[in-house]
């Protein structure tokens, strides 16, 4: 079937185009009538506290249109992709799922996700272009809601740079001189570390200078891994770690907790997310940190990557997608569910009307000292580059994880790490018959 | 209607067999069926086509050996078992040689706090795998662990546990501790179930605590020293845990640093049953005849000793 109709090449975003789901799709959504009685939905989901999110709708909305949600609570991310693709080879996956952008295609490709296009009039003029893209893979087709996002920005202990003299990086060779002044002024300290044990950030990373890892044209891939924008990125860090000026032990550890907690490391490039990991790894220097945009290749530039993010989606095996998809809505939508979502669940939202209003409105409690926190992230926010996913992220990420994790450990050669992610990753494709061209 | 006879005849051939059938429905249900499953899984494949979008785009097809020759040809899993080799090479000697001392220290007479001691050496064994990792992954980082901090002050070289070589000795390091205990108590109890006349006559013809040990003790518990070595060997085989719990806490250990990793990782991390179920077969076979070759091996020994034995 997907040879039957030519697809036509999506260049920006997700270069993913799904001529043939969409009509597939289109045509079960067609026969979906008009549901009455009362149905009930299960969701997994990894959010924090939704099940308290998701009592305001089974009291409000819900009981009113006879639709409730039980909450599965799952492990995150990948984890959870695995899980879904199981359960829905048993055609037993839930209703309702939480996908991470990056595992849009993954889920696609599999046949797991409803195309719920028909049931969301009107949604995609709350979110940014950019984030509304990554649901609909570039087609007509509509494969999740978004949720949150994650703009890319730079945190550094304000009280510290100072101490030291240090200007704030606006791009990144700026940033590598102030890796140089610290290591100076105090050799037992590191600006940051390059961590290889989350891929998420390094996508981010290249996402920010312009990488497309997947693109299509015609029924094949084209996988840019090892692209000079992502090369460039590559470089530029490995020559940081390999200078000794910047750190190669991965985040996340007990260690690295001491070292952010201590003012070992006095920076980290992270995502709007971060005051709350801050929060449970630094507690001590709280109030000390402030937040800026992520340095950028060239000064004229303004533009961030995204690192995490995620959206909800309803699966081909529901029985009630129409009513999975006005939870969906509600969810990511209404003032009322993104504030408790925000609250509960400590999420930066993906509607953007819902990035300035009520919980965020007022800066995170770790970063008081800054008041425009969240005005500010929103601003940064709107500049996030489009991203572009392919169907085996996952094999992409594990290859990064090994091959970078051993270069920086050795400070090796960040270009052969990349060139071996790149090779391990159309190696998989081949291996798995999709067409892929170089 | 048959007649009385006929029919007794029948109840009594058909006896064993409904004796045997819930035994072998039981087996048939979770043993035979989920191998034979893994088995033909191991011969599938998904064929994607084109850009492996759309419903149809992807097909389970028969795969013949190629998931085998893809195993045998992968260098990463012949890495992974070459490093688990190594682990095994410190571990497995390490601790069956001190659960062996400390059954043998036990078993003496001139033993103080005996069940203190023994139920000391045993609670490590009681703590699940996965904490026993992470606790012992916090007192391998040098910012978080109280033994740097103690070596700092001392100005004694600090040692990065975590990289090269020194990472086996941190891994093994978690298993013996874990390990000795429950081993010690194999060989302790086949220690107590020899006969005091045996040392009683040893005593007489004049022996030594240590030639007690060395000469009666230990040939004695031959036989439950081969169980805990043979124990210890698809332990050390299937090490899993350790590894996985210490990965995210340096970048020595990769997401395929043990065969059963490798086997994880294909099955959860990219999704393909196929390779997981192929690599699992192999690797369940490599345990069975390492297992059962030092079996053979050692009934082999025992029989020549026997007839040796009976020839003098």
């Amino acid at each position: 079937m997907p040879h039957t109709k030519r697809r036509r090449l999506v260049t920006t975003a997700v270069a993913v185009s799904l001529g043939a789901t969409a009509l597939a799709a289109c045509g079960s959504g067609d026969d979906s009538k008009a549901e009455s009685g009362p149905v009930s939905l299960t969701y997994w989901t990894w959010t924090p506290g939704m099940d308290k999110v998701v009592d305001l709708w089974n009291k409000g909305p819900g009981k009113k249109e006879q639709i409730t949600v039980t909450v599965k609570k799952q492990a995150s991310g990948d984890t959870l992709v695995t899980k879904i693709l199981t359960a829905h080879k048993a055609k037993k996956a839930p209703d309702l799922v939480q996908a991470e952008y990056q595992a849009l295609p993954t889920l696609v490709s599999n046949d797991a996700l409803a195309d719920v296009s028909e049931d969301v009039d009107g949604v995609k003029e709350k979110f940014a272009e950019g984030v509304w893209q990554q649901t609909t893979l570039g087609t007509d087709a509509v494969y999740a809601v978004p949720q949150d996002i994650g703009p890319m920005m730079f945190y550094y202990r304000e009280d510290l740079f100072k101490r030291y003299g240090l200007k704030v990086p606006t791009t990144w060779e700026q940033f590598a001189e102030t890796a140089r002044q610290l290591k100076k002024k105090a050799p037992d300290k590191d600006l940051t570390t390059f961590s290889a044990n989350d891929s998420g950030l390094f996508a981010g990373l290249a996402q920010q200078a312009g990488a497309k890892w997947w693109t299509t044209s015609g029924d094949k891939w084209k996988v840019g891994i090892d692209d000079a924008a992502t090369r460039k990125v590559a470089e530029f860090w490995g020559g940081l770690v390999k200078e000794g000026v910047i750190d190669n032990q991965p985040m996340y550890t007990p260690s690295w907790n001491k070292a952010l907690n201590t003012g070992k490391q006095i920076a980290w490039v992270s995502a709007v997310w971060a005051p709350g990991t801050l929060n449970t790894a630094a507690p001590d220097t709280k109030g000390k940190w402030a937040m800026a945009p992520l340095p950028q290749w060239s000064a004229e530039q303004d533009v961030t990557g995204s690192w995490g993010g995620s959206s909800t989606a309803v699966t081909t095996d529901s029985a009630h997608k129409e009513a999975a998809a006005k939870f969906a809505v509600w969810l990511n939508t209404d003032h009322d569910a993104l504030n408790a979502l925000a609250k509960e669940g400590g999420i930066y939202p993906a509607s953007t009307s819902a990035q300035l209003s009520g919980a965020f409105s007022n800066p995170p409690a770790y970063f008081s000292n800054q008041p425009d926190f969240y005005t500010k992230a929103a601003g940064i926010a709107k500049t996030t580059a489009p991203a572009s996913w392919g169907p085996n992220v996952n094999v992409a990420y594990t290859s990064f994880k090994d091959a970078f994790g051993a270069a920086a450990k050795d400070k090796s050669d960040f270009a052969a790490a990349l060139r071996k992610m790149q090779d391990d990753t159309v190696a998989d494709m081949k291996k798995q018959g999709f067409g892929v061209s170089r | 209607m048959s007649s009385p006879t006929s029919r007794r005849g029948y109840g009594v051939k058909a006896a064993p067999y409904t004796f045997l059938l819930p035994a072998t429905i039981l087996f048939a249900l979770f043993f035979a069926l989920p191998i034979g499953y893994a088995v033909w899984l191991s011969f599938r494949k998904v064929h994607v086509s084109g850009l492996g979008l759309g419903s149809g785009a992807r097909q389970e097809v028969w795969a013949g050996f190629e998931n085998y020759r893809a195993a045998f040809q992968d260098s990463e899993l012949l890495h992974g078992a070459l490093r688990v080799l190594g682990y095994g090479c410190i571990v497995v000697p390490v601790m069956l040689g001190l659960a062996l001392l400390f059954a043998l220290m036990l078993d003496s007479e001139k033993v103080r706090l005996a069940p203190f001691t023994r139920l000391a050496i045993f609670l490590p064994y009681a703590i699940p795998g996965v904490v026993a990792a992470l606790l012992w992954g916090f007192l391998y980082l040098p910012d978080v662990s109280p033994f740097y901090f103690v070596l700092d002050r001392l100005g004694l070289p600090q040692p990065d546990l975590l990289d090269g070589g020194p990472l086996y000795l941190a891994l093994s390091n978690i298993a013996v501790w874990g390990g000795t205990g429950f081993n010690m108590i194999v060989i302790y109890t086949s220690l107590r179930s020899i006969p005091a006349e045996v040392y009683e006559a040893a005593r007489l013809d004049g022996a030594t605590p240590l030639q007690i040990a060395l000469r009666i003790k230990i040939p004695m518990v031959a036989p439950s020293l081969v169980l805990t070595f043979f124990f210890s060997i698809i332990a050390t085989l299937q090490v899993f845990n350790e590894p996985t719990t210490l990965k995210p806490l340096t970048n020595s250990v990769n997401t395929t640093w043990s065969p059963l990793m490798k086997v994880y990782q294909d099955a959860f991390g990219r999704n393909d049953m196929y390779s997981a179920a192929a690599e699992a077969t192999l690797i369940a076979v490599v345990t069975l005849l390492l297992s059962f070759g030092f079996l053979r091996a050692s009934n082999r020994r025992d029989k020549r000793a026997v007839s040796q034995g009976g020839a003098r």
